[in-house]
């Protein structure tokens, strides 16, 4: 199982590539996995603003519904609409085109709790 | 955790194995929205050993089989197989199931898994005819070949012409072990469900078989996953979910199996009692426009008030909108009423539709 080095996970099994000040977030490959084929991925279209750790959105898969957490505070600058007509693309390229929300990070310090890949990958047993 | 023959294949091929009704059995294997396509358009194979075969042997086989059961098994024939249900006294049901005749005096009877134990413990407090009932559930493997391809799969596997009406079975052999040949499925699709006893290098084989056959077409191994939104896209109730003891077949669309003028059977006064009193709720079918996705559990409301519950739902891979079965108050399940259900806290629109969901 993929866990891309230069990025950073959550144990909700989400990931944020940080870029300077902006951070992309996705669920992991692992996350995709467990869930199943996605249907839709809801996320708040009048969120301006995430705290860290709080519910963004939620995916539902065919088996099951799970919440999506932000890794860390920060500005909404873009939610990806393509995922309206392609919600497989969390299946299919979970840290590609299966991104969720682009954020400008605005607590820096919050990703100190993160975890890097391989912490990760041993939390999934992998 | 019991494992079925074909445990080993399972895992090769991939699949997500999940514990079901007291056995390690695959969920899913690619996906489950290409699995279910697979068997809409191709041809989909899946592992359902889980299930319970009971024979029940005698001269009052037939007796026995009207007391127990809602249908009317007296016009089967040998070859013939009928969907029907038992119920308790007070009109709930204890499982649903298929009723083969073999012969005058043998029967077989395919129950849930979930529901083995209890049913056969059911049927033996209810054996007032001296019949004999053998649950041979674990010596049999099930596979359920369907799809619009499925005929040619196998009909090159067994070498001979299937020209089975629906609902009908034949004895066949697969290189000298009898199989149970049944024209039957769970997914609306031309499809056959294959009944053997064998061990597990005689069960390898025949599934490998189906899938040389079955290449040129594309077939897949499907899973529970896929089984659960091809039965929901064709209304089929599920035991557990849409059915249950708290439940009665009038109520859940199961009049048409539910023969009054049979003169009697276990639960025929409550049902009786049930149908001159208007049942007060009804499992209805129900469309969502909206992107959401109805689940087992979840309210139904109407003006802010709770009407009915969900007791299976799905985005039908076909439709690619929310399909659902729910119990609602029979005054407002009449079709094209519009309603609403409750995801986490939130309405979303409703309407009531006619099944099945998608037309055949």
């Amino acid at each position: 199982m993929d866990f891309p080095a230069e990025l950073k996970y959550t144990k909700d099994h989400e990931w944020i590539r940080i870029e300077g000040n902006t951070g992309v977030i996705g669920i992991t490959e692992y996350a995709q996995g467990e869930l199943g084929d996605v249907v839709f991925v809801d996320i708040n279209p009048s969120l301006s603003e995430l705290k860290s750790g709080e519910i963004f959105g939620s995916i539902e898969a065919v088996k099951t519904v799970s919440d999506l957490y932000a890794p860390c505070s920060g500005k909404v600058l873009e939610i990806n609409q393509n995922l309206n007509g392609s919600p497989d693309k969390v299946n299919t390229d979970p840290y590609g085109e299966g991104w969720m929300i682009k954020i400008e990070i605005t607590s820096p310090s919050d990703l100190e709790g993160l975890l890097d890949s391989g912490t990760y990958a041993a939390l999934t047993g992998n | 955790m019991k494992k079925t023959m074909f445990y080993d294949l399972h895992q090769k091929h991939g699949g997500k194995i999940v514990d079901f009704a007291g056995y390690k059995m695959p969920v899913q294997y690619s996906s489950i929205i290409a699995e279910h396509k697979a068997v809409r358009t191709s041809v989909g194979v899946f592992d359902v050993s889980h299930m319970g075969e009971v024979f029940i042997e005698g001269e009052n086989a037939l007796d026995f089989i009207q007391h127990i059961s809602i249908n009317d098994a007296s016009v089967l024939y040998p070859g013939r197989v009928q969907y029907s249900a038992m119920c308790y006294e007070d009109g709930g049901i204890v499982d649903d199931l298929l009723v083969y005749k073999i012969t005058d005096a043998r029967y077989l009877l395919v129950v849930n898994a979930s529901n083995l134990e209890k049913d056969v413990a059911w049927m033996r407090q209810n054996n007032s005819h001296g019949v004999q009932i053998s649950d041979l559930s674990d010596s049999y493997s099930l596979l359920a070949v369907q799809g619009p391809d499925s005929r040619k799969v196998i009909e090159k596997v067994f070498g001979e012409e299937v020209d089975l009406e629906y609902y009908h079975f034949k004895m066949s052999a697969y290189h000298g072990t009898e199989v149970i040949l049944s024209r039957t499925g769970y997914t609306g699709e031309l499809g056959y469900e294959l009944y053997f006893q064998g061990d597990q290098a005689m069960a390898e084989k025949f599934w490998n078989s189906l899938f040389r056959a079955g290449e040129e077409f594309g077939i897949l191994p499907c899973g529970l996953g896929s089984r659960d939104s091809l039965r929901l896209e064709m209304g089929y109730c599920l035991y557990g979910n849409d059915i249950d003891h708290t439940t009665n077949p009038l109520d859940a669309g199961l009049a048409w199996i539910t023969k009054l003028k049979k003169p009697s059977f276990i639960g025929r006064d409550a049902i009786m009692d049930i149908k001159a009193n208007r049942s007060k709720r009804k499992l209805t079918p129900l469309l969502c426009e909206e992107k959401a996705f109805p689940r087992h559990g979840y309210e139904v409301v109407l003006n802010g008030r709770n009407i009915g519950y969900i007791t299976s739902g799905t985005v039908s891979p076909v439709l690619e909108k929310g399909i659902a079965l729910a119990y609602i108050d029979s005054e407002y399940a009449k079709e094209g009423n519009e309603l609403n259900f409750l995801v986490r806290g939130k309405e979303v629109p409703v309407k009531v539709v006619k099944l099945p969901f998608i037309q055949k």
